[in-house]
């Protein structure tokens, strides 16, 4: 990596020109990978062959493969060359080499989904600086939201409130309803009225929000037993083509859960906000593991269809996949379109006013308060917008997985992902796609690789089999990633520069970064490249 | 169940919740002592308080066959694990706290996750060479009988305990002693020596403390050994308590005690213990929701039970926090522009 060394700004020195050595790396990666991924060919390699299908071997070519994107990002090189590495790479050789082996296609969403996740969970904490240990629940969110429609268990759930409809429920309908329409207009008319908030009106508006979540669930519960004779007709799901409905809605929901449990907490700061969003994130998860008829608790919720793209499907067929490829095809690249996606909103967002206010309270909350920014609504901003792309992700995941269950959905997964931000570097986008890539590889292909190619190593005792060690290998990489750069792997710019102006000096009140920032006439945007000083920061307005 | 019935059950409810909140405030002070000077949430301290768990473990089993005193083995297997829990924690903080003492502070709490994982696949690993994952203890003979059976010398405090109809054992009782002292000590240790005057004025200030002649960094490996000694002695009681222990086995209790430091106002040591009690009987009383809910006929009641004891834990943190967002007894520091 050219970036090695963070202290020195990477203009100082021009990095070469690498443009045949980037064509020749992807060459040779992309040759290994489709041979070593080819069962017909590699049998006729004799040893080659058998040295190919060795498990690290194949773990280390996956990874230099992946490294090609990376390099094509880093590396000064014409811009075709870029394109065509990153492009090629990415549509082109790796479906093609996943045709052979789908794990490739399997490990390469997975990729994605964290990647997503991490670059959701960055804006929250590396933004915005809001530390949250529960950002997996997002995640789930999404995922049951598509689960429970997308499988059986809809037409379970309908059953169930056919067999035990309770109340007449026209009746229930009506006042479900009639309560939802009465206390969000009187939520509204609170909020617009009320300049000052006094303790009458905060206590209204907490009796009429509270109103509204009964008002809500009445209606959606004489909703499910009015539509309950639709049950028989459900035995596979909703049909598919909803999909992409409630994909929509995926985001919808986990942003507005996001909210929900923002508007309480983010009065608090630091390790309590911590704490919270670790209990609620594991709220989330009990609840999934005990609301048996929803969830389907511990068991999990299978099968859960993707969208059926016909067209689609017709192509896959015609490049020579199988019909049972078509699925994971169809999410890898819509999984690629979302990545897109995200990232071009947080790069937006990240040169936007509201990216400015989330850094600023990053930075100072205080000052940036006295500066005008409002702080609740733009840390509840943040909050959604992780959230949304969790929500998403978790929706693409369930597809992926074709099964969901509470245990995708731990602490331990919420820590993998603020891993893969710090380790990445907090608050640079490519950093945090690194982050991701790198936690995901060794969790799913190096170690396990490690393992199998190590487990009938006579002299290696089964106890210590890298196989059964693989926490303890990641726990070392993790210890000593951040020992060597603890700023993570491609820091961010910007933030570097704080830090080590901070080392030049003790006293906190002269921490000011007005002169870091504008070194050189350029001003360091969080996320990408360097802005010129008279673009405005604030957009166009 | 009618009510005649019912109060001695909510006592001895309340009386188990304290046992298991003294638990929890022991490992929630080795949160609370490594945060209040750090500023850091040592994710590695669940499995400094595991490691104290197998260490007393072993004493235990070592001993075992010895005729020696109860009590006497239990000392052993006390002083035993805060030695080794203790130097760890003191070796966790020199190779993975220390060296980024000036990076941004998410950066040690990634190092602790990954001490952490590490420490749990070592100690898997030294049991499972030995062919044991489950560690199941074998407790000194009497310690799991009833506390102040007929014959015993109190006799008229186990009249007084069946009167009212407290159900203890003897190792809950010793639970609570050691606590107690333990906490009395470290009460002493912070609050009327040199040594926690300097510990307490790191924890203000690390740079003007330097400046008046303090070695920090001597004062923070001295937090974190005390920290990991309160680690050994919680592993122990937790042993004692729960009878078995794995490798893994320090992540609930761990979340549950950083809870509880959490509630208490991280940083301080009274609320540590404050909180401790309060989750410990808050997750008793939530375990038993389900016979509340079927005495009174409340539907929705019944189904509440033991599966609900982490979440009504942290939502009983939620609404604490609301409504005091540094809690129970934290200290609200005023920022100054």
């Amino acid at each position: 990596m050219t970036a090695a060394n963070p202290s020195a700004p990477r203009r100082a020195r021009p990095a070469p020109e690498r443009t045949s050595l980037l064509l020749l790396i992807f060459l040779v990666t992309s040759g290994l990978l489709l041979l070593s991924h080819n069962g017909d060919l590699i049998g006729t390699l004799g040893g080659v062959g058998s040295l190919l299908q060795n498990p690290i071997v194949e773990a280390v070519v996956v990874s230099l493969f992946l490294a090609n994107v990376l390099f094509a990002y880093l590396w000064r090189a014409a811009p075709w060359a870029k394109a065509l590495v990153g492009l090629g790479s990415l549509l082109l050789v790796l479906p093609w080499a996943g045709q052979e082996d789908t794990s490739l296609l399997d490990l390469s969403i997975q990729i994605m989904i964290f990647a997503a996740l991490a670059l959701g969970l960055n804006i929250v904490v590396g933004l915005a600086g809001l530390l949250d240990l529960g950002y997996v629940a997002f995640f789930a969110v999404g995922a049951y939201t598509w689960g429970i429609f997308g499988s059986p268990r809809f037409g379970e759930i309908l059953r169930y409130y056919g067999e035990n409809p309770g109340a007449t429920n026209a009746a229930t309908l009506a006042f479900g309803l009639f309560l939802t329409a009465v206390t969000a207009a009187s939520m509204v008319y609170i909020r617009r009225r009320i300049v000052r908030p006094t303790r009458l009106s905060t206590w209204s508006f907490g009796l009429a929000s509270f109103g509204l979540v009964a008002g809500v669930l009445l209606t959606g519960r004489a909703l499910l037993v009015l539509n309950a004779f639709h049950a028989q007709g459900l035995a596979t799901g909703i049909n598919g083509n909803f999909f992409w409905l409630f994909l929509a809605l995926s985001v919808m929901a986990a942003a507005i859960v996001g909210v929900l449990i923002g508007l309480p907490v983010l009065r608090l700061k630091g390790d309590y906000l911590a704490i919270i969003t670790l209990g609620l994130g594991e709220v989330i998860r009990v609840l999934a593991n005990n609301l048996d008829l929803f969830t389907a608790g511990s068991q999990g919720i299978t099968p859960i269809k993707s969208a059926p793209v016909p067209w689609f499907d017709r192509l896959a067929g015609a490049l020579g996949f199988q019909p049972d490829q078509y699925y994971l095809l169809f999410l890898y690249l819509l999984v690629l379109v979302m990545i897109a996606l995200i990232l071009t909103v947080n790069i937006r967002l990240d040169r936007s006013r509201i990216g400015r206010a989330w850094i600023a309270i990053r930075d100072d909350e205080v000052a940036a308060q006295a500066m005008g920014v409002p702080l609740v609504q733009t840390k509840l901003i943040a909050f959604a917008t992780g959230a949304s792309f969790a929500g998403a992700m978790g929706m693409i995941f369930a597809a992926k997985q074709t099964f969901i269950s509470p245990e995708s959905f731990n602490l331990f997964q919420s820590i993998g992902v603020l891993a893969m931000v710090i380790l990445g570097g907090m608050g640079s986008f490519p950093g945090v796609i690194l982050g991701a890539a790198v936690v995901t590889l060794l969790n799913l292909r190096i170690l396990p690789g490690l393992g199998e190619a190590t487990s009938n190593v006579a002299w290696i005792p089964q106890q210590v089999n890298p196989g059964q060690l693989q926490r303890l290998v990641f726990g070392v990489i993790l210890v000593t990633i951040m020992l060597l750069r603890p700023e993570g792997l491609l820091p961010n710019r910007r933030r570097t520069l704080e830090l080590h102006q901070e080392d030049n000096q003790e006293d906190e009140s002269a921490q000011g970064n007005a002169g870091a920032l504008t070194t050189g006439g350029e001003v360091y945007s969080a996320g990408f490249a360097p802005q010129k000083e008279e673009d405005r920061a604030g957009g166009t307005r | 169940m009618d009510l005649a019935t019912l109060l001695p059950f909510i006592v001895n409810v309340i009386v188990g919740g304290l046992v298991l909140g003294f638990v929890y405030a022991i490992i929630a002070l080795g949160y609370t002592m490594v945060y209040g000077v750090l500023q850091l949430i040592n994710f590695a301290h669940s499995e400094v308080f595991v490691t104290g768990a197998v260490v007393g473990f072993e004493i235990f089993r070592v001993l075992a066959p010895s005729p020696m005193n109860g009590y006497l083995k239990l000392l052993i297997a006390l002083v035993a694990a805060m030695a080794v829990s203790g130097l760890l924690n003191v070796l966790i903080e020199r190779l993975a706290y220390r060296p980024l003492r000036n990076a941004p502070k998410l950066v040690p709490l990634i190092t602790a996750i990954g001490v952490s994982l590490i420490l749990q696949d070592v100690l898997r690993i030294i049991e499972g060479f030995q062919g044991r994952f489950d560690l199941t203890y074998t407790l000194p003979a009497g310690f799991s009988g009833k506390f102040c059976a007929a014959e015993s010398s109190c006799a008229a405090v186990g009249n007084v305990l069946r009167t009212v109809g407290i159900d203890l054992q003897l190792k809950d009782v010793i639970l609570i002693v050691v606590s107690l002292l333990s906490l009395g000590v470290l009460n002493y240790l912070v609050n009327r020596t040199r040594l926690g005057k300097a510990i307490r004025a790191v924890a203000q200030d690390r740079v003007t403390a330097g400046l008046m002649g303090i070695d920090a960094n001597r004062m923070i490996s001295a937090t974190f050994l005390i920290g990991g000694a309160l680690g050994g002695i919680s592993g122990v009681l937790f042993g004692m308590k729960f009878g078995t222990v794995n490798a893994y086995s320090g992540f609930d209790p761990g979340i549950i005690a950083f809870t509880a430091a959490v509630l208490g106002g991280i940083g301080s040591i009274p609320g540590a213990v404050l909180g401790g009690l309060v989750l410990g009987v808050i997750q008793n009383l939530i375990g038993v929701t389900n016979v509340f809910g079927s005495l009174l006929h409340i539907a929705n009641l019944e189904s509440i039970n033991a599966s609900y004891q982490r979440i009504g834990a942290f939502i009983v943190l939620v609404l604490i926090l609301i409504f005091k967002p540094t809690g129970l007894l934290g200290k609200s520091n005023v920022e100054k522009v």
